[in-house]
C-alpha cells in the first residue's frame, strides 16, 4: 500500500495513495465546509466550499474531488478561502428563493449552517428570484425548485445507492434545474421506489415529506453513510 | 377657504396610516378619511406554494397577531384534507387563541391606549407612551405587561416560541400541551384575573367620570355588527356560525356559515386607501357599515359562559342602557373579553382531555377549496383557498379584521374632528383624540392589508380647492 505524506493546516498525517483531500482532512480531525459532499457519494465538486489552498499552486482546489500527492502543505482556513466561502454561500442565496423563515428546513437546514459558518449576514449580490416550481405530484414526497442548490446528492443517492436514478440535471448554466424521470411529474415516474433517500441527501428543504410544515423536515443524511458503510465494508453500525 | 389638516403617521398602531381632515369654506371639518398606505400583495405570491405552508407564510403578516392566522389558515387546511381534528387539537388551538386574545388585547389597552386615558390628551407626547405610564403608575404598568406577558407566554408554552410558532398545522396541532407547560399557566392564573379586574375597575371609573365626553365623540353610532356565536348563542372565537345583529340588539342573520362568506360580504375598493371597505352585502355599500372585534363580538352573544365575564358583559350592557354602540366602548370590551379569556383557559386546565397526545390528524388532499374562520382578537378573520390536485395553491383570499372596521374607521375620524376642530389652528391634542379614534379599534394595518412599512402617521389639514393647510408627521 503507498502512503503519502502531507500536512493539513500544521498537522502532519500519512493517508493512503488516491485518498482525497476531504478524506485526509476528515482523519487529521481538520473540518471543511462541504454542501454537495455527501460520504459514500461519487464527490462531484459542485459547491465550491471544499475549497482548499495549496502552497506552491496559484488556484484553489475542492478538497473533495483532488487527491493528496506526497509532501503537499495544505491551508484550509485563510483569509483568502474564507472570503471565497463566503462569496459562494452568498451566491448560492441569490440564486434561488430561499425564504427559511417559511422553509419546512428551516433550523435543520445544511445551507442555514453553513451560512452561519461563513458569516453570512447578507449577500452582497442581488437576488433573482427566479420563477421555479414545486411539484406535489408524489403520493409521499414533494420538490420545491427554489430551495433547490444544484448540489446533486438526490441524484447520485437515487442512482448509486438506490439504483433506481429517477432524478438527473436537466439545461446549462444558470437554467439547470433537477428533472425526475424524463422530466415527468415526480408522482409519474415508474422508476422511483418511494425509498426516500432523496428526502435525507437533500442538504436543504427542497426535498420533503407531504404535509411538512415549517421546520418540521429532519434530514438523516447520516442514514446514507450507514447504508454506505453496511454495503461496502459490511459492518452495520451508525 | 376650505382647508386640509393631514395626521402622518398615526402612532401606537400596528402598520402605517395617514388621516386627512377637510375643512369647508367656514373652516368647518366637512370630512376626514383614513387612508392606509401600505400594500404587501400576500394573496398574490401564496400562489403556487403547497397549502400546508399557508399557516407559516401568512402568520409572517404580523407580529402582534400571527396566531390568528396561523389558527385561520389550519382550519382552512382541515377543510382541504376533509379531517376531524382530534377533540384534543382543537382544545389546545382554542387555548393558544385565548392566550393571544390576552396579549393582544393587554398590549392594546395597557401598552397603547392607557397613557391617553391614564396621562391625559393634552400631556407631553414625548411621555404620552408606556414609558411615561411606567414612570406615572409603575405597579400599574407592570401588572400590565406582566399580563401580556401570561398570554405571550401560553402561545410559547404550546408553540414553541411567542411569535411565528408554526404549531397549529392542517390536521391540528404539532405537538401536546406540558405538564410544566400547565402548571406554569395554572400558577399565573390568579395574578391575572386581579390585574384585569383593576384594569376594569379603572376604565368604569374613567367613563362615569372624566371620559363620559369621548364615550358620546369617539364613534358613537349605530351599525351592524358581526362575529362567531357559539352553541346557543355563546360568545365564541374559534369556531361557531357568524351572525350579524344591529344597534337595537336585532338578529339581522344568523348561522350564516363562511363557506357562504362571499353571498354576505362584499368588499369595496376606493382610490385613496389600499385598504379594502368590506360591507355587509342585503344593505349594499356603504349603507352595510357592520362592526367587528371585541365590541362586536359582546353585542352579538347572548351571553359569554362564564361567570365573571357575564357579570361585566351586563354591566357594560346596564352602562350603556342596552346595546354599547360607542367605539370607545371597545376598550371596555378588551377588557371583558381578557376577562373572558382567563375563565376560559380555567376551564380548559381544569378539562383532562387537553393533556392527550393525540393532536394531529393526517390525511392528503381531498377538497379542492376550502374557507376557514376565527375570531382574531381585532375581528373575524377569514382565509379562502383554492387549491390543485396535488395541494398547491391556486388562489387565496384573506378576509382581515381590521379591513371590515375600515368604514366605521372612517366614520369615527370624521365624527371626531367635527367635534374638536373648529379652525386652521389645531392644538396637538385634538388630533392625539384624531388618532384615538383610530386606536380604539385597535387596527392592525400590516394584517389589513397584508401591506409593508414602517409604522408612523401622518395628518393633512386639506382646504376646499385641495391645498395642504397644515401637516403633522410622527
Amino acid at each position: 500500500m503507498a502512503v503519502r505524506t502531507l500536512s493539513i493546516d500544521g498537522k502532519d498525517i500519512a493517508v493512503e495513495a488516491g485518498t482525497s483531500i476531504m478524506d485526509a482532512a476528515k482523519e487529521a480531525a481538520v473540518p471543511i465546509p462541504k454542501l454537495c459532499h455527501l460520504e459514500g457519494l461519487t464527490p462531484v465538486g459542485a459547491c465550491r466550499l471544499c475549497l482548499v489552498e495549496i502552497e506552491g499552486l496559484n488556484k484553489l482546489l475542492p478538497a473533495c474531488v483532488t487527491e493528496v500527492w506526497e509532501g503537499m502543505v495544505i491551508h484550509t482556513q485563510t483569509p483568502k478561502l474564507q472570503e471565497y466561502r463566503r462569496m459562494a454561500v452568498e451566491l448560492i442565496f441569490a440564486e434561488g428563493n430561499h425564504v427559511c423563515s417559511i422553509c419546512v428546513a428551516n433550523g435543520n437546514c445544511e445551507l442555514q449552517d453553513v451560512a452561519i459558518e461563513v458569516g453570512m449576514d447578507h449577500s452582497r449580490f442581488p437576488y433573482r428570484f427566479p420563477d421555479r416550481g414545486v411539484d406535489l405530484s408524489h403520493p409521499l414526497f414533494g420538490i420545491d425548485h427554489n430551495r433547490c442548490i444544484l448540489c446533486t446528492r438526490c441524484v447520485r443517492v437515487c442512482d448509486e445507492v438506490e439504483g433506481a436514478h429517477v432524478w438527473d440535471v436537466a439545461q446549462r448554466g444558470a437554467a439547470c434545474y433537477i428533472v425526475s424521470g424524463l422530466n415527468q411529474p415526480w408522482g409519474e415516474v415508474d422508476a422511483c421506489t418511494s425509498c426516500g433517500k432523496c428526502v435525507d441527501a437533500c442538504p436543504t428543504g427542497a426535498i420533503f415529506k407531504q404535509g411538512s410544515t415549517t421546520g418540521e423536515k429532519q434530514a438523516d443524511a447520516d442514514k446514507l453513510e450507514f447504508l454506505y458503510t453496511a454495503r461496502e465494508k459490511h459492518q452495520w453500525t451508525r | 377657504m376650505a382647508k386640509t389638516v393631514v395626521i402622518d403617521p398615526v402612532t401606537r398602531i400596528e402598520g402605517h396610516a395617514k388621516i386627512s381632515v377637510f375643512l369647508d369654506d367656514a373652516g368647518e371639518v366637512s370630512n376626514a378619511q383614513f387612508h392606509v398606505v401600505e400594500y404587501r400583495g400576500f394573496e398574490k405570491f401564496c400562489e403556487g406554494r403547497p397549502y400546508t405552508e399557508m399557516a407559516g407564510i401568512t402568520a409572517r403578516i404580523c407580529g402582534i397577531c400571527p396566531v390568528s392566522h396561523l389558527i385561520c389558515s389550519a382550519k382552512t387546511g382541515d377543510k382541504i384534507l376533509a379531517v376531524q381534528i382530534p377533540k384534543a387539537a382543537d382544545k389546545l388551538r382554542r387555548l393558544m387563541n385565548l392566550g393571544q386574545i390576552t396579549q393582544s388585547h393587554a398590549l392594546s389597552f395597557f401598552h397603547l391606549s392607557s397613557p391617553d386615558f391614564l396621562l391625559g390628551w393634552d400631556s407631553d407626547p414625548a411621555k404620552r407612551n408606556v414609558f411615561g405610564l411606567i414612570a406615572a403608575d409603575p405597579d400599574l404598568a407592570r401588572a400590565g405587561i406582566r399580563l401580556r406577558q401570561f398570554g405571550q407566554k401560553v402561545i410559547e408554552i404550546l408553540g414553541g416560541r411567542k411569535i411565528h410558532a408554526a404549531w397549529t398545522v392542517p390536521g391540528g396541532v404539532r405537538e401536546p400541551l406540558s405538564e410544566e407547560g400547565r402548571a406554569w399557566i395554572v400558577d399565573r392564573l390568579p395574578e391575572s384575573f386581579a390585574t384585569i379586574h383593576k384594569a376594569l375597575d379603572i376604565f368604569k371609573g374613567l367613563i362615569t367620570g372624566p371620559m363620559q365626553a369621548e364615550v358620546e365623540v369617539f364613534g358613537e353610532f349605530p351599525s351592524l355588527f358581526m362575529g362567531l356565536v357559539g352553541k346557543d348563542g355563546q360568545w365564541e372565537h374559534y369556531d361557531g356560525h357568524l351572525r350579524f345583529t344591529d344597534s337595537h340588539g336585532n338578529i339581522v342573520a344568523d348561522g350564516l356559515r363562511e363557506d357562504d362568506y362571499q353571498d354576505f360580504l362584499g368588499e369595496a375598493v376606493e382610490n385613496w386607501s389600499y385598504l379594502k371597505f368590506p360591507y355587509y352585502k342585503p344593505r349594499g355599500y356603504p349603507d352595510g357599515i357592520y362592526r367587528v372585534g371585541p365590541l362586536a363580538r359582546l353585542n352579538i352573544c347572548d351571553r359569554i359562559g362564564t361567570p365573571q365575564a357575564d357579570t361585566e358583559l351586563q354591566a357594560l350592557r346596564d352602562y350603556a342602557g342596552g346595546v354599547p354602540t360607542s367605539s370607545f366602548l371597545y376598550h371596555y370590551a378588551r377588557l371583558v373579553e381578557i376577562l373572558a379569556c382567563l375563565e376560559h383557559i380555567q376551564l380548559l386546565m381544569d378539562d383532562p382531555e387537553i393533556m392527550s397526545p393525540r393532536v394531529r390528524s393526517h390525511a392528503g388532499v381531498n377538497a379542492l377549496e376550502a374557507v376557514g374562520v376565527s375570531e382574531a382578537p381585532r375581528g373575524t378573520l377569514f382565509h379562502h383557498y383554492k387549491v390543485d390536485d396535488n395541494g398547491l395553491i391556486q388562489k387565496v383570499n384573506l378576509i382581515i379584521a381590521t379591513g371590515q372596521n375600515n368604514l366605521a374607521m372612517n366614520k369615527t375620524v370624521t365624527q371626531i374632528a367635527k367635534h374638536y376642530i373648529h379652525s386652521e389652528d389645531i392644538p396637538e391634542g385634538f388630533l392625539n383624540r384624531v388618532e384615538a379614534g383610530i386606536r380604539c379599534y385597535d387596527p392592525c394595518l400590516s394584517c389589513s392589508t397584508h401591506a409593508a412599512g414602517q409604522m408612523p402617521l401622518h395628518v393633512q389639514l386639506m382646504a376646499a380647492d385641495g391645498g395642504v393647510i397644515k401637516e403633522v408627521y410622527r
